[in-house]
């Protein structure tokens, strides 16, 4: 991976209207966003505010009514391999076993290799989620939250340069839900893919991301508020919450979700900064 | 304990319309043969299964070979036929807005009408025949394709469309496993379908078979051989449903 060569992943002015019986309903407009090589960026707003639809774009699922996502200085055009995604459900084959179903993954990233090779590097990436005695097991003799490392596993086997997340644990219990972060942190450090993950969990948030982009409430919905998060990393739960910004950060959020979010959706940005946190006001 | 109690109940059940039967062949309906009278005019029917005395005079299981034979193949055109436009119609809105009337209408017709109309096209009773069943009975399977195409999780086509699966890899590797239980369901139904034609099929082209000799024997008025027949459709019918169910949960399990 030679990260120093890649340019920044661009949404640019991204504006999404869906048809429906009651006229055109334009759900986010004007949506810019600049991440960085290597760099963790967390989607945070209520839900319905149009935090799928950004990243359906971003991942080719969906296409933009306006604008569009740039990536290495060219617009994307539909789904891409370098861009591997993690849904909010599983969504493994269930006629596939959890091997199968990565394995599916990595002949697609890696059609020259042999069958033999194929097979012996999706055993690695479920390993590498911890799952080696869960390889011949269908997905639905495996738990909510196993089922998830599988995906993540599959995402990881195509060895993509930006990962992109949509709520990937929102429907797991609390215990789960920090055992998979924490996961993800991990594979994450070992090779700082470029990530944007929806979530409307601001710990989760918090604790996993370099940056928070949260967006106003729909429709029309923007970017109202980016917050850079400085804790120290490597994070670990006990570490990071503890840490003071962590707080201050938290408030900042929730002071967000609580109060500005209907106002920038209507108002527009003025006026809000806070000199003492490191907020960003676009 | 409980397989017992319900095979005892279809015992009893069947032991009463046996019965009833006994009773209306003694009093209204007197050229209604007896099961007794049945019993001993077909026993060399059932006794020796397999004989061939003639054409059109061989033992009751041979007759069934002949016209499960002759399903099987109207059947298998049936699913050639159905499965890929199943999935064609489940596939494109267009199309299946374009043929979903034209199906509509297809599917009650009856095989007494399709029958006429293969001979005109054949010339011949056997292909006349496959025509019939398999226009009949492929109805299920198509239909069943479509909804099972229509209702593969929006999940499943979206790792299909990220992983840019190949079209090819996309139908062997998504439709196709998830559509395949209800393709079973259609499979299951045409069958049925299929076993339901036969005795026209056969009747009306003077071919060997359960329907063939029913007929024949109607035509001789042999009657207790048309119940003999009658016993042997159904019993056939039930053995290849339960065949289907039996390959449809294995499927399902899976
Ligand atoms: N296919 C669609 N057709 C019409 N409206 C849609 C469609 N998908 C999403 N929406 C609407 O767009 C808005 C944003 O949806 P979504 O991006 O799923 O929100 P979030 O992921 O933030 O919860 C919602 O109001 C939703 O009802
Ligand atoms: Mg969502």
């Amino acid at each position: 991976m030679t990260m120093t060569t890649q340019r920044p992943l661009e949404i640019t002015s991204l504006t999404k209207v869906f048809p429906t019986p009651s006229g055109p309903h334009v759900a986010v407009k004007d949506f810019r966003a600049l991440i960085q090589p290597g760099e963790f960026v967390s989607l945070l707003g209520h839900s319905g505010c149009g935090k799928s639809t950004v990243l359906a774009i971003v991942a080719g699922l969906s296409s933009a009514s306006e604008g569009g996502v740039i990536v290495d200085g060219k617009e994307i055009e539909g789904p891409g391999l370098e861009r591997a995604l993690v849904f909010q459900t599983p969504s493994l084959l269930p006629w596939m076993t959890a091997l199968d179903n990565v394995l599916l993954a990595v002949s697609q990233a890696h059609p020259a290799l042999g069958h033999r090779e194929q097979k012996a590097m999706a055993s690695k990436y479920l390993d590498m989620v911890g799952l080696t005695e869960y390889a011949n097991q269908r997905p639905t003799e495996l738990s909510q939250g196993t089922q998830q490392r599988v995906a993540i596993a599959r995402a990881f086997s195509l060895e993509p340069r930006f990962l992109l997340l949509d709520e990937p644990f929102g429907a797991l219990d609390s215990i789960t839900r920090r055992e998979l972060q924490d996961l993800l942190l991990d594979l994450w450090e070992q090779d700082r893919k470029t990530v944007l993950m929806v979530t409307h969990d601001v710990d989760e948030a918090l604790y996993l991301s370099d940056r928070i982009i949260l967006m106003t409430d729909g429709p029309e919905s923007r970017v109202g508020l980016e917050l850079e998060i400085t804790l120290p990393r490597p994070r670990s739960a006990e570490g990071s919450l503890d840490h003071p910004d962590y707080f201050r950060l938290r408030r900042e959020v929730l002071q967000f979700l609580e109060h500005h979010s209907k106002q920038f959706s209507s108002g527009g940005h003025a006026g809000h900064s806070n000199k003492k946190s490191s907020a960003v006001v676009v | 304990m409980n397989l017992l109690k319900n095979f005892a109940l279809s015992l009893v059940g069947a032991t009463l319309v046996v019965g009833l039967w006994a009773l209306v062949s003694t009093t209204i309906s007197k050229d209604l043969p007896s099961p007794i009278k049945t019993w001993t005019e077909s026993k060399v029917y059932i006794l020796q299964p397999f004989d061939k005395r003639g054409e059109m005079d061989q033992g009751i299981l041979r007759m069934a070979a002949y016209s499960l034979y002759r399903v099987a193949k109207g059947f298998l055109l049936a699913i050639l036929i159905g499965t890929p436009l199943g999935f064609l119609l489940g596939n494109s809105l267009l199309l299946s807005k374009m043929f979903d009337p034209v199906i509509q209408i297809l599917r009650p017709i009856s095989p007494l009408a399709w029958l006429p109309l293969g001979l005109i096209l054949f010339r011949q009773s056997e292909p006349a025949a496959l025509f019939t069943i398999a226009l009949c009975s492929m109805w299920p399977t198509v239909i069943n394709t479509m909804q099972g195409v229509r209702s593969i999780p929006q999940d499943y086509l979206n790792v299909a469309t990220v992983l840019r699966l190949s079209p090819w890899r996309r139908f062997t590797k998504v439709l196709l496993p998830a559509t395949l239980p209800y393709m079973f369901t259609g499979y299951r139904l045409s069958l049925g379908l299929a076993w339901l034609v036969i005795v026209a099929a056969e009747m009306l082209t003077g071919t060997p078979g359960v329907g063939g000799f029913l007929w024949q024997e109607y035509n001789s008025l042999i009657y207790s051989h048309i119940l003999l027949c009658i016993l042997t459709i159904g019993l056939v019918g039930f053995a290849l449903d339960r065949l289907m169910g039996i390959a449809e949960t294995r499927l399902r399990a899976a």
